[in-house]
Order: C-alpha cells, then sequence, then structure tokens
C-alpha cells in the first residue's frame, strides 16, 4: 500500500466527511471555499489534529486509526508541512531553522545537508539571515527547504502562496512545478485558488463543509463537475435548470429545453427524455458572434441577448448577458478585450452567442443546490 | 544600616526566583495551551494574591504554617523544629504570594507564541521537551526575565506576609523591609532613610534593566 490512504468522518466540531489516496510523487490538491475543512484535513495528517473517526496510514504504517486506537504522535510521523504564514523559527537563521529538522544527522551531517537543501530552493547565501530580515518569498523558500529536510513520507502544503505577491507567487509555482521532479512523496496542496490548483496538482479534490464532493484530474473537474454544488464551488456560473428533450443519436445530440429555449448537448443517452436536469456551460465555450457581420454559420445554440455588464480586467474582459428569451438566466463569458472593443461590447448594446454543445454538461438537478451554491459562494463563507 | 535584613532580604528574593522559574514555566504552560474544566478558576487561584490583603494572605498562611495544621505537623515530624517564624515559611510565603507575578507574565509568553510554530516544531521531529528547550523556551524569554525581575523586586519589598508568617528575628527572617519598619518605630531615622534609599534605588535599575533587555530582545526577534 504505497502512499497516503486518508479516511476521516466526524460530525463536530468540525464537520469532516473525506477519503481519499495520494500516490509517491503525486500532488493532490484540496480546494473549496475557507472554512470547508482543508486545513484541518491537513492538521490530522500532521498528527496536530486527533478526528473522532478515521484511519491515516502512509506506505503500510498506520499513523491514525481510531478503531485499533493508535495515534502516532506529531513528532514521529515524518511529515513535512509548509504552513501558511510559514511558521519559521524566529530566534534562528534561515540555516538553523532549516537543521532543527536535521536532527537525526550529525552536527556535521547538518550543516551540510542545511547549505544543500537552501541551495536547492535558491537561497543559498542567505543562510545566516534570520526570518526578519528575510522578504516573503524568501520565507516561504526557507519554509519549503525545512520541510523537505527530514525526508518525508508525506508533504503537506496548506496555502503556501497566498502570503506573498502576484510576481513572487508565479516564480513560486516555476521553482515548485521544478521541484517536483525531485519529490518521490505524496504531496497534499491545501488551495482556495484553483488557477493554482490546475497548475500544481495531478488531482483535484473539491471539499466544501468537510465532505469531499468530487476527486479527478483539474481539467475534467473543472469542465465536467459532478453536482451543481461542484461547479458553482468551482466558481463556473453559467450553471442553469433544464430538462432532456430527446436524444439525437444520428445526429450526437442530446436536446435540452432551457426554459422554452431548445438547445444541442454532447450526446448523454443516460439521461432519460423528460429528466430534469442541472447544465454548465463552461466560460470558455460560450462564443461571441461578431456584431458588424452576423454570420449564418454559427447556427449552434445561438443566444440573443443585451450585454448588462463588462468588466475590464488587463487584456480580458468579462461580460455578462441577459438572454431575451429569460433575462432571468445570466450568461457570463469573457473575450481577449480586443475583441470586445473591436466588437463595440457595452452595456445596453445587443449581442449574441453560442454556447458550444461539446462544452454543455448535464448533471443531476438539485432541488436546493441553488440556495445551497450561493450561500458558499458569500465572501467570508 | 541593616546588612545582615539587606544580605537576608537578597537571599530569599534569589532562592525565591530559583523555586518560581519551574513553577511559572509549568503552570504558564498550562494555562497558555491547555483547555480544560475549571481554568478560570485555576487562572483567578493565581491571581488571587494580587487582590488580597497582604494580612489576610498572611493570617491564612500562619495558620497554616502553625503547629495546629496538617502541614506544620508534617514540618514538625519531618524537621524536628517548628515552620512558623523560620527562613523556610518565608521562603514558602513567598513564593505563594508572588505565583501572580510569576505565572501571568510566562503565561502571555507562551500565548503569544503562534500555535502553527509549534505545530512546526512537532512536524521538524523535535518532541515535546526538545520543543520546549529549542523554540518554547528561547521564544518566552523576555516574558520569563520579566517574571524574575518582577517577583524578585516584589519579594524585596514584601512587608505583610513576612511580618505575619516570620517575624522579625534578626538573620533569620529580618527582612531589610522590616528592618525599616523596625527603625523607624526606634526612631531611627538616618537607618531608615538610607535603606528606603537603597531599596528604591536597586528596585529602579532592576526594572529599568528589564525594560531595557525585553526591548532588544524584541528587536532580535522582529
Amino acid at each position: 500500500m504505497e502512499g497516503l490512504h486518508l479516511s476521516l468522518h466526524q460530525r463536530e466540531p468540525i464537520p469532516l466527511d473525506a477519503s481519499f489516496d495520494c500516490m509517491p510523487g503525486e500532488v493532490l490538491a484540496l480546494v473549496g471555499p475557507s472554512g470547508g475543512g482543508k486545513t484541518t484535513i491537513l492538521r490530522a495528517i500532521a498528527g496536530s489534529y486527533r478526528p473522532q473517526h478515521g484511519r491515516i496510514s502512509v506506505n503500510d504504517e498506520t499513523w491514525y486509526d481510531t478503531d485499533a486506537a493508535v495515534c502516532v504522535p506529531c513528532h514521529r510521523r515524518t511529515v513535512g508541512m509548509v504552513f501558511q504564514n510559514y511558521a519559521l523559527f524566529p530566534h534562528m537563521n534561515a540555516a538553523a531553522n532549516v537543521m532543527s529538522a536535521l536532527r537525526h544527522l550529525t552536527r556535521r551531517e547538518r550543516t551540510a545537508r542545511a547549505t544543500e537543501l537552501l541551495s536547492l530552493v535558491n537561497l543559498a547565501g542567505l543562510e545566516d539571515r534570520k526570518p526578519a530580515a528575510l522578504s516573503g518569498g524568501q520565507q516561504q523558500r526557507v519554509a519549503v527547504a525545512r520541510a523537505l529536510a527530514r525526508q518525508p513520507r508525506v508533504l503537506l502544503l496548506d496555502e503556501p502562496f497566498s502570503a506573498v505577491d502576484k510576481a513572487t507567487r508565479q516564480r513560486l509555482y516555476r521553482e515548485i512545478a521544478e521541484l517536483r521532479r525531485v519529490l518521490d512523496m505524496p504531496v497534499i496542496l491545501v488551495t482556495h485558488d484553483l488557477d493554482e490548483a490546475a497548475m500544481l496538482a495531478d488531482r483535484l479534490a473539491v471539499l466544501h463543509r468537510g465532505r469531499v464532493l468530487q476527486i479527478g484530474a483539474p481539467e475534467e473537474v473543472a469542465v465536467k463537475p459532478e453536482s451543481a454544488e461542484v461547479a458553482r464551488l468551482l466558481d463556473l456560473r453559467n450553471v442553469f435548470d433544464g430538462e432532456v428533450v430527446h436524444h439525437d443519436p444520428d445526429s450526437g445530440y442530446t436536446i435540452l429545453d432551457w426554459n422554452g429555449k431548445r438547445l444541442e448537448a454532447s450526446h448523454r443517452p443516460h439521461w432519460s427524455p423528460g429528466a430534469r436536469v442541472s447544465w454548465v456551460v463552461p466560460e470558455g465555450f460560450v462564443l461571441l458572434h461578431r456584431r458588424d457581420r452576423p454570420s449564418r454559420g454559427e447556427h449552434e445554440n445561438p443566444v440573443r441577448g443585451s450585454i448588462e455588464a463588462t468588466f475590464v480586467t488587463g487584456q480580458t474582459t468579462h461580460i455578462t448577458l441577459r438572454p431575451h428569451h429569460d433575462a432571468m438566466l445570466p450568461v457570463h463569458f469573457t473575450v481577449p478585450s480586443h475583441v470586445a472593443r473591436r466588437n463595440k461590447i457595452v452595456t445596453g448594446v445587443e449581442a449574441t452567442v453560442s454556447l458550444l454543445a461539446e462544452g454543455i454538461h448535464l448533471m443531476p438537478a438539485q432541488a436546493d443546490a441553488h440556495a445551497e451554491g450561493f450561500e458558499a459562494h458569500q465572501p467570508g463563507k | 544600616m541593616d546588612w545582615t535584613a539587606l544580605g537576608l532580604s537578597l537571599q530569599l528574593g534569589v532562592v525565591n526566583v530559583l523555586c518560581l522559574v519551574p513553577v511559572g514555566i509549568g503552570v504558564g504552560r498550562v494555562l497558555a495551551y491547555r483547555r480544560f474544566r475549571g481554568k478560570g478558576l485555576a487562572e483567578a487561584a493565581v491571581a488571587l494574591p494580587l487582590v488580597l490583603p497582604p494580612t489576610v494572605l498572611g493570617y491564612y498562611l500562619l495558620v497554616a504554617f502553625g503547629a495546629a495544621s496538617p502541614i506544620g505537623h508534617f514540618w514538625q515530624l519531618v524537621f524536628d523544629q517548628p515552620l512558623v517564624f523560620t527562613f523556610e515559611a518565608l521562603l514558602i510565603a513567598s513564593i505563594i504570594f508572588n505565583l501572580p507575578f510569576a505565572i501571568q507574565p510566562m503565561q502571555r509568553a507562551f500565548e503569544a507564541i503562534p500555535p502553527e510554530v509549534r505545530e512546526a516544531a512537532a512536524c521538524c521531529g523535535m518532541s515535546p521537551w526538545r520543543a520546549l528547550l529549542s523554540v518554547e523556551l528561547p521564544l518566552a524569554w523576555p516574558g520569563i526575565v520579566t517574571a524574575m525581575v518582577l517577583s524578585f523586586a516584589h519579594t524585596l519589598g514584601e512587608f505583610g506576609i513576612v511580618l505575619m508568617v516570620g517575624g522579625s528575628i534578626p538573620g533569620e527572617t529580618r527582612t531589610i523591609a522590616i528592618a525599616i519598619y523596625d527603625r523607624v518605630q526606634a526612631f531611627d531615622e538616618a537607618a531608615a532613610g538610607q535603606m528606603s534609599a537603597l531599596l528604591l534605588a536597586l528596585s529602579l535599575s532592576v526594572i529599568a534593566l528589564t525594560f531595557a533587555f525585553s526591548r532588544r530582545v524584541g528587536r532580535q526577534l522582529g
């Protein structure tokens, strides 16, 4: 049983219902809103939190098992952990911070290994600096070097990029991606940033209120969420309700009724006609038609409406369209800013978009999904 | 100038601080990190000597140390001499009335260490003892020094409790604070004035040194 195997369950005080495995060399990202139990799971793996029921094992070694009353104390678990604010020892310089995790070696070996680790994270020459004299990015690297020092069986990263500025973060992403090649242990990354998870992780687990809702490859989860709840947690905003009308195997489409509007979706025969469904179309599958020259060719699920809002972030413009057939169902999409300018996309003008059939993904209908999803998106939740 | 009394006071202060450091670290740490039933009551008990009149505390200690009480009786059995009006009684009383001065600064110092830093120590493979020595004590050091200085200075100046449980036996229980009172009663204002001035200077310099020290350590820790 190589890798990390975890299964945790409790109702109170922090609800947990999570089971997953992580293989050596694999990066598993735990994503979801704050307070979803991500850090609690990391702390349970590290041994500083004890859930009421559960089992955690790493490479044949059981660290925690409530049924067998096993609980290996934190300092005997050989984990490496990078904390959100790094938790460096402020009274020790960079080298001593790394050496504090190398007590199993002789003094001379410790110094040599610490120097080696600090140069692995590009900090050679800064060994004598105390944390207060290091920048955020440098502190993060010391924390990574310290976490790797014990040659941990599991590496835990708790939002390791949240406390540095954007430019530093980009550089650290590249360094971590580089470092991954030499890491042969399971790596658990906690983050609420989906792009970060998609960039660094092999798989992601979507967590909400301590429950794992879906695990899969980032690109899979991002376009094929298992439920409307997952879609909303992943910030996919084009989530709607609909009804399966019929299947057309010849053309390869499943026809969907969207509040009176017929849509073609990729053929999904397992949904029986008449079934109520939720469906999502990720923003990348919403195509803006040219406004100056209406195209006859763009017949694929055309939706006409008026532009309600535009929001420019650098090279990208975020657009909200209120469809004419039901203005209560806004469609969100993004285009390069030059496309928005060329098409004179401003609030109030008419526009048409295509919802690409291959991007329309059907999910089970959820009676209360709407309310729950929105609650999850309230700031601070 | 009663040099014997000054020597006795300094001796009492030093021994008292040496006894209080482990007590303060132990109790301060438990109060800072653990959650348990009755914690509020425990904290109140620690703080009690701050608000209780010294004579009240002194009275209870006198009763507790007396031969009629189990403690006094036990002491008599083991050491073959009464506990009251001895240096040992003075020391035990000093430890008790200095508990808040020793424990509270240490408790605050331990509380100020971020929980993640302690978790990081465990993740680095440090046993709880190793983490205490390598991480917690160095970080809590300014609080520990403050506690030591406060209890030392407070012991030098304590009067009411000392008089109640120690009396005024020269070389045994007559501290400098008692000696000053003694001199005033004997209309020896010159000696009382000298000793008061010395105590004032001593207390002021000890406190000033502590403040300077904690500022320096604070800068070092960033």
